[in-house]
């Protein structure tokens, strides 16, 4: 070891600083609801990050086991919130599993729609709600504007535009209006185009490359070993999709869709639109690539509304006859997980043979994916993990259920 | 790889400490001795066959029936399990892992169950070992740091446990 004078170690001891706990959250705009995050401060550096959660715990699986699975949807809403309809969907389908029930062709792509519907608003609050931790408003302004207009579509199928309850074991309270594919079509084509005022604001801007590009680097390994599902995992260069690969009953709805996953294979993305190139800074599995993920994810959505409205037009059958409130359960047991916009989302039903749940389970994909931050954070800048977390995209609705 | 050709395979490899199956069931699943769980985890992430790299999630049930005339048609002996759902992402397979649990340590009331953690295996197992701990009350063994993760550090009582009774009062709160 040198003793000369730019010796880090010499440098340190003149502009030592007090380690300092600096408290973050719980109510701190950037954390996404009620995450209290403490921070162990060496000046600007980051030494240590202890997340605490549960502050909106509400008790949902006590709550499961308690009432029927078709009045359990509407907990199911309020876990992922910006995303209600793919957790509908999540725990219709896990019962359907535990009592064999098959639903008809019609319902399948139904539900095709309006779960990729879904991931696009939520992909769009994520993207929003990114460029709010990073400091940029108007992204935010242009994400809603669009969502705006999904949520309008739900409303007009469902009623509602948050929690909707929409998709329940059995298929779907109610079909689809008249006119709503013409209208949904409409909105695709004019949604496609804007994708690219997103890449402009975001995506590409020298200052969110500055601030996202080779942060937060995580390798495939680390992120398998946390658990990370979801764009998080596929930002890491790990080519695994529910969608694709899940269990049968959840791949079946999208048999014959031609969708290809988003994720660096071999150094490239895929090629199917004309995509923002990669830049140089950016490292796979950093901040910007699980940012790109999603947008991408995004045109792949939109892709798969387009045939899904074509094959949902020509299906036959009904769109899926609820099942009875308090239809009893067969006895035994069903886990089963859904590619949701955040992650795999995982539901898991006991029964004894009643129309009530033995147990209710939900696993959440922020659970998992924000468990990982404390690795992530360490030895990084305070204003960088604002970056960090936010490009996990958590919803804490979910994280607490 | 799945069902009886895996469960061959680890009965060759753990005798008896493989206790127990269930191959008929929707998500077939396989029974392992409390004391020989950390092992056959580190073989079902390690062999290259297996792979199985992604722990899905860790589930308290507790299976009992505070009803008395109830109980007496309930149709299992009061137990709690814990559930390990683990996947390949390279294999593409999935596996369903059962602990069986006495529901109180040596059947004294008050003391918790105890099973050893996994948490060296899978990272994931940490925050979902305390959950479980939190809600159902089971005690990981070796965990590095078991708190309660969603219910406030001073909570009474395991919430998913079916004997569990709401308090009356928390910090001047009124509860029932």
């Amino acid at each position: 070891m040198s003793t000369a004078l730019d010796d880090p170690r010499i440098v340190e001891f003149d502009v030592r600083t007090d380690e300092m706990l600096v408290n973050m959250g719980p109510q701190h705009p950037s954390t996404h609801g009620v995450l209290r995050l403490v921070l162990r401060t060496d000046g600007e550096i980051v030494s240590e990050v202890t997340p605490h959660i549960g502050y909106l715990h509400r008790c949902a699986e006590k709550i499961g086991e308690n009432l029927t699975p078709r009045q359990w949807i509407p907990y199911t809403d309020r876990m992922d919130y910006l995303a209600a309809m793919n957790m509908n969907l999540g725990w219709s389908l896990v019962v359907e599993k535990l009592i064999n029930h098959q639903i008809s062709d019609k319902a399948r792509h139904l539900r095709v729609i309006i779960a990729e519907m879904q991931r696009i608003a939520s992909h769009l609050v994520g993207m929003g709600a990114y460029g709010l931790d990073l400091g940029t408003f108007s992204p935010f302004l242009y994400a809603f504007r669009e969502r705006e207009k999904i949520l309008d579509l739900f409303e007009e199928a469902c009623g509602a535009r948050l929690t909707y309850s929409y998709l329940t074991p059995g298929g779907a309270t109610a079909d689809l209006p008249r006119g709503w594919l013409q209208k949904c079509s409409a909105f695709l084509d004019q949604f496609e185009p804007i994708i690219q005022e997103y890449h402009a604001l975001l995506t590409t801007n020298a200052i969110f490359i500055k601030r996202t590009a080779n942060i937060g680097n995580m390798s495939a390994e680390m992120a398998l070993d946390y658990g990370c599902t979801g764009p998080v995992l596929r930002g890491s260069g790990v080519d695994y999709d529910l969608r694709r690969d899940g269990e049968e009953r959840y791949t079946e709805m999208y048999d014959g869709y031609a969708f290809e996953v988003i994720c660096q294979r071999n150094g490239h993305y895929p090629k199917d639109h004309d995509y923002p190139p990669v830049p140089q800074e950016a490292v796979l599995g950093d901040c910007w690539h699980r940012f790109y993920v999603r947008m991408l994810e995004v045109v792949q959505s939109v892709d798969i509304v387009r045939q899904a409205i074509e094959r949902y037009s020509t299906a036959t059958g009904d769109w899926g006859t609820p099942i009875k409130l308090t239809q009893k359960l067969p006895k035994g047991e069903a886990y089963m997980e859904t590619e949701c916009p955040r992650g795999q989302m995982g539901f898991y039903i006991v029964s004894d043979g009643n129309s009530i749940p033995w147990r209710a389970r939900a696993r959440s994909s922020c659970f998992c994916n924000l468990s990982v931050t404390h690795a992530l954070c360490r030895g990084c800048l305070i204003a960088d993990v604002p970056a960090i977390v936010g490009s996990l995209d958590i919803v804490m609705g979910e994280i607490d259920r | 790889m799945a069902g009886q050709s895996l469960l061959d395979r680890l009965k060759a490899k753990f005798g008896n400490k493989i206790s127990g199956s269930n191959l008929q069931a929707i998500d077939p699943w396989i029974e392992v001795a409390p004391a020989a769980l950390v092992e056959v985890c580190q073989y079902l992430k390690n062999d290259p066959d297996l792979q199985f790299n992604l722990l899905n999630c860790i589930s308290g049930v507790d299976y009992f029936e505070p009803d008395p005339k109830k109980a007496a048609k309930a149709g299992f002996e009061p137990h709690t399990e814990v559930v390990y759902h683990l996947s390949s992402v390279t294999k593409k397979h999935s596996l369903v892992l059962k602990v069986m649990l006495p529901r109180w340590k040596d059947d004294q009331p008050g003391e918790l169950p105890e099973v050893p953690s996994v948490a060296g295996v899978w990272r994931t197992a940490d925050w979902h070992e305390r959950e479980v701990f939190d809600l159902s009350g089971i005690k990981f063994v070796g965990h590095p740091d078991l708190r309660r993760i969603l219910c406030p550090e001073d909570w009474e009582g395991y919430p998913l446990r079916k004997d569990y009774e709401m308090p009356l009062e928390y910090h001047g709160m009124r509860g029932r």
